[in-house]
């Protein structure tokens, strides 16, 4: 399958290992894979302030970038909700809604496209630490997965799955509203990093780069010997 | 100026003007009635009557409310009687009904038929209140009194203790039965308060800790005849 | 910035900041988490009877007029008196009316937000009448001169000395640790206001417009003593809380009690129809109803969260939710708190002085999932911020989004200005610069790496 890349504007610029797996792991599994680089933000941190008509004008780019993809694969499930549920909703009685319902078809979150769409578990990876899974809030209850990173995690050779307490709760990110919220956002990742960290796991991994963020932040900072790792790398990890 | 009920109506009449997308659900709406609609969904009553006096009696023990089985009214009385003796109460008030009368009359202690007059502090002065029921929802352990079946609103909830004396043949597998039961028998005439008692009075108020008797009953006695 | 908006921010500081709070409010949710998983288990398909919930209200709320209609002529056949209130003021107003028609002195109330809503008691006082809340939660809040932290939970954030020390003070018990002991407390001094009370006020959380009856919902026992014993019943409700048929409640109070406190049902689910009829041996001469507006209609003009209106008040959505649980209840400073109180509010009191309890949300949407009539809570909140930005957007907003949008719309200085922002970040994040200084408080950022994703693919793929 010909597959496109969606990286997000901030894995782009601030972890860019992220994209960079996600692409080994698919090429690995024998798919072909591009990276439009007309792409640059979604638009979610607009649309999350309210400023629909900004975060519009980002949907129909987007849209313009993939024209044509086979499929779009995204790392982070926060981004690939944006354009899975909230393009549509943007652009619904516009002239470009049929264009976003397709898009919205054709886009995937990484391990959901592993799982869901391919239909692989095993991506012949290895991996020999504990680790503890975060679910993001648009993966787990926008696009409803839960299980499949999960599944991807069992099946990579010695690796340990811990589950945490607070399971799924919310880590505070939010985007904007961690920095417009900095002490509601903080009190938040407490509750969720101490969990984390009480886990005794090595990482903490996610399919959401945005909290690994946030989380990741927070964990150096208080100097908790758990670090945040994207799934894609876990993924990527075959040595 | 227009007076206040035209008022909303006529807001809520231009409110509705714009009809509201339908909401979103996991499956598809089935026509017919809540209850009969949803009956696969909501928690098992018991398709028979033994499996509905089992679900019964696991609820009921949950919501630790005390059940008693008894074959038939004699044993009912002794049974209440026996209660009353070992909780050593003074004064019981009860509702006149001719299924009560006897259970009243086997007591141990000073009885009241409390329907007779309406006597708040009286009957706050009563250890226990003896009642019958409308019927027994075995799905939730909730017991349907009414003014009408239970000596009027303030005999069920009022003395320390409630008890409830019925015939296994009332108990209905789910609160969907209890309400159309409720409809079928009062039509229009509805007695003016159909209560659902499901188990003893209970607060969490304090820390979220479980406490027994906030206001009305602390204990819930049934006895079950047949 | 409004003033419900810096008060937030400030109580929303402090209350964040008091990890022991914190965790006590988390522990005192953490049964409710168990029971209620307990119950919800044993429903056969939860999601499914979601959908009736949901379908139920939805169906009710959409035609509200008919079936309103319909609640009315059913309960005045029953022998009630029906008035009806456009805003807090006058439904105080009817209230005190019907006191100083019968000459009452004492009032007895149960637990019910509305009277939060038209601050009820404050009127009543004022008018010389003595009021008493009976619920166990709110009989304490109103001791402590407070606001019900959680609509359904009114003083879950006070331990149990300080209930103590507060019986003590005014009830002059002798202290004890025992919930159980002060529980009692309460009940022996409220035992005796019920029966000297001359009248009852109590809420209403349906209204069944097929048979006229009213159905309230409680474990106490308090409302059922409020409407049995004072010689007048007044209940209070908003518009909204109708449903069609009898039998909706078969689906309807199983799942308010599951969802909001995880019990199969709570203690007493009664249904009122008139005062005391012949041949009845107790209960009050006279049962009013006012039915209150309140901004509802605002709410039901707006179709995209109409289903707002669908809430049955059972406060599942503050018991998940994190932004509540970290900030806790008084700091919002509205009748109704968590996740359905920042989706209403802004409704019911105004966009631009509330719009902020929207934005003060990571839109995690653990309340929608939790909500048993399926309200579309954290969208709603979208929608709310939508709403505000267009009605009275921010200068810093605009300007923050505009310059945004013109740098990601240019893929090139999208790359350039990330460059940039890449070599200058150690530089940056010790700038006190809005938005990057609040987050680098408590939180690092990842070291910037060199090249960019797009660099690095384009060198790999030449
Ligand atoms: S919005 Fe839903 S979850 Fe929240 S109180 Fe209302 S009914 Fe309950």
């Amino acid at each position: 399958m010909r597959v496109s890349l969606f990286v997000p504007c901030f894995v782009d610029q601030l972890t860019p290992q992220v994209g960079l797996a996600t692409a080994k792991v698919l090429k690995r599994l024998g798919h072909e894979v591009e990276f439009r680089s007309a792409q640059t933000c979604c638009g979610q941190p607009s649309f999350n302030s309210g400023q629909w008509d900004v975060a519009r004008e980002a949907a129909i780019r987007a849209l313009g970038v993939f024209r044509g993809a086979e499929v779009v694969v995204g790392p982070s499930g926060s981004c690939v909700a944006m354009m899975r549920q909230f393009y549509p909703e943007l652009l619904k009685g516009t002239p470009h809604a049929a264009e976003a319902d397709d898009l919205a078809a054709r886009t995937f979150e990484f391990s959901e496209f592993l799982v869901k769409k391919l239909g692989v578990t095993d991506v012949g990876a290895k991996f020999a630490k504990k680790v503890t899974y975060h679910d993001g809030c648009h993966a787990l209850r926008e696009l409803r997965l839960k299980e499949e990173p999960r599944q991807l995690l069992r099946a990579v050779k010695g690796l340990e799955l811990i589950e945490s307490e607070e399971g799924e709760t919310c880590c505070g990110f939010g985007g904007l509203f961690s920095a417009k919220f900095p002490m509601i956002s903080t009190a938040m990742v407490q509750v969720k990093g101490g969990a984390l960290a009480r886990t005794g796991a090595d990482y903490v991994v996610s399919s959401d780069p945005s909290c690994l963020l946030q989380i990741g932040g927070w964990l150096s900072r208080e100097g908790k010997p758990i670090l945040p790792l994207h799934i894609a790398e876990v993924l990527a990890n075959d040595a | 100026m227009s007076d206040a009920r035209s008022d909303i109506f006529a807001r809520i009449r231009e409110a509705l003007k714009v009809k509201a997308p339908k909401p979103h659900l996991k499956g598809e709406p089935k026509p017919g009635s809540t209850s009969s609609v949803a009956k696969p969904w909501l928690p098992d009553g018991g398709e028979t009557a033994d499996a509905s006096l089992s679900i019964l009696a696991e609820q009921l023990a949950k919501l630790k409310a005390v059940l008693i089985r008894v074959p038939d009214h004699a044993s009912a009385a002794k049974a209440v009687a026996e209660l009353s003796a070992a909780k050593n109460w003074k004064k019981v008030a009860y509702h006149g009904h001719p299924l009560l009368r006897p259970v009243a009359a086997a007591l141990p202690c000073e009885t009241w038929e409390a329907d007779t007059s309406f006597e708040k502090q009286r009957l706050e002065g009563c250890d226990a209140g003896i009642t019958t029921c409308e019927s027994i929802v075995a799905q939730l352990g909730a017991i349907l009194v009414s003014s009408a079946s239970s000596g009027g609103r303030a005999l069920s909830i009022l003395p320390h203790v409630h008890v409830v004396v019925a015939e296994a043949s009332q108990v209905v597998p789910d609160l969907g039965s209890a309400l159309a039961l409720a409809k079928a028998r009062h039509g229009d005439q509805m007695p003016s308060m159909l209560s659902f008692i499901t188990g003893p009075s209970r607060t969490g108020d304090i820390e979220r800790i479980l406490v027994l008797g906030a206001h009305g009953p602390k204990e819930l006695y049934l006895v079950l005849v047949g | 910035m409004s003033d419900s908006k810096a008060i937030f921010l400030k109580d929303a500081t402090v209350n964040a900041a008091d990890g022991d709070q914190r965790a006590f409010i988390r522990k005192a949710l953490g049964g409710y988490y168990v029971n209620r998983d307990l119950q919800k288990a044993r429903y056969r398909d939860w999601e499914r009877a979601r959908d009736a919930a949901s379908l139920a209200k939805w169906s009710a709320v959409n035609d509200l007029a008919n079936v309103l209609e319909k609640f009315v002529t059913n309960f005045e056949r029953n022998g009630g008196v029906v008035h009806w209130a456009r805003d807090a003021a006058e439904a105080r107003a009817i209230i005190l009316k019907i006191a100083e028609d019968n000459k009452a002195k004492a009032i007895v109330k149960s637990k019910c937000m509305t009277s939060e809503e038209i601050h009820l008691n404050d009127a009543l006082e004022k008018a010389g009448y003595g009021v008493v809340e009976s619920d166990l939660g709110e009989f304490i809040q109103q001791l402590r001169g407070e606001a019900p932290y959680h609509f359904v939970f009114p003083c879950m954030h006070v331990k149990r000395e300080a209930i103590s020390e507060l019986f003590t003070k005014h009830l002059g018990t002798a202290p004890t640790d025992s919930p159980e002991e002060l529980t009692m407390i309460a009940r022996r001094h409220l035992r005796q206001l019920y029966v000297d009370a001359d009248i009852g006020i109590t809420g209403a959380n349906f209204l069944v417009a097929e048979t006229g009856q009213i159905s309230i919902t409680e474990n106490e026992g308090n409302a059922r003593l409020t409407a049995a014993l004072p010689r007048i019943h007044i209940a209070l409700s908003g518009i909204e809380k109708v449903v069609n048929h009898l039998d909706d409640l078969s689906v309807l109070l199983p799942m308010l009690a599951t969802a909001g406190a995880g019990q199969p049902m709570t203690c007493y689910n009664t249904l009122y129809s008139g005062p005391r009829k012949k041949g009845e041996c107790d209960g009050p001469e006279q049962f009013h109803i006012v039915l209150l507006d309140n901004a509802r209609t605002r709410l039901l003009a707006d179709p995209e969260q109409r289903d707002a209106l669908h809430c049955i008040r059972c406060g599942a959505c503050l018991n998940v939710c994190p932004i509540f649980k970290n900030i806790g209840g008084l700091a919002y400073g509205t009748t109704y708190q968590g996740p359905i109180g920042s989706v209403i509010t802004p409704h019911l009191r105004g966009l631009k002085q509330w719009n902020h309890l929207s934005g003060a949300s990571s839109l995690c949407g653990a309340c929608t999932d939790a909500c048993p009539v399926r309200i579309d809570l954290h969208h709603h909140l979208l929608h709310n911020r939508r709403n505000a930005a267009k009605e009275s957007p921010t200068l810093f907003d605009q300007v923050f989004h505009h310059g945004f949008n013109f740098v990601i719309k240019r893929p090139w200085l999208f790359a350039t200005g990330g460059r940039i922002f890449r070599a200058t970040l150690p530089l940056l994040q010790k700038l006190p610069l809005p938005y990057m200084g609040a987050w680098m408080k408590t939180r690092d950022l990842p070291k910037a790496p060199a090249q960019s994703f797009r660099d690095q693919w384009k060198n790999q793929n030449v």
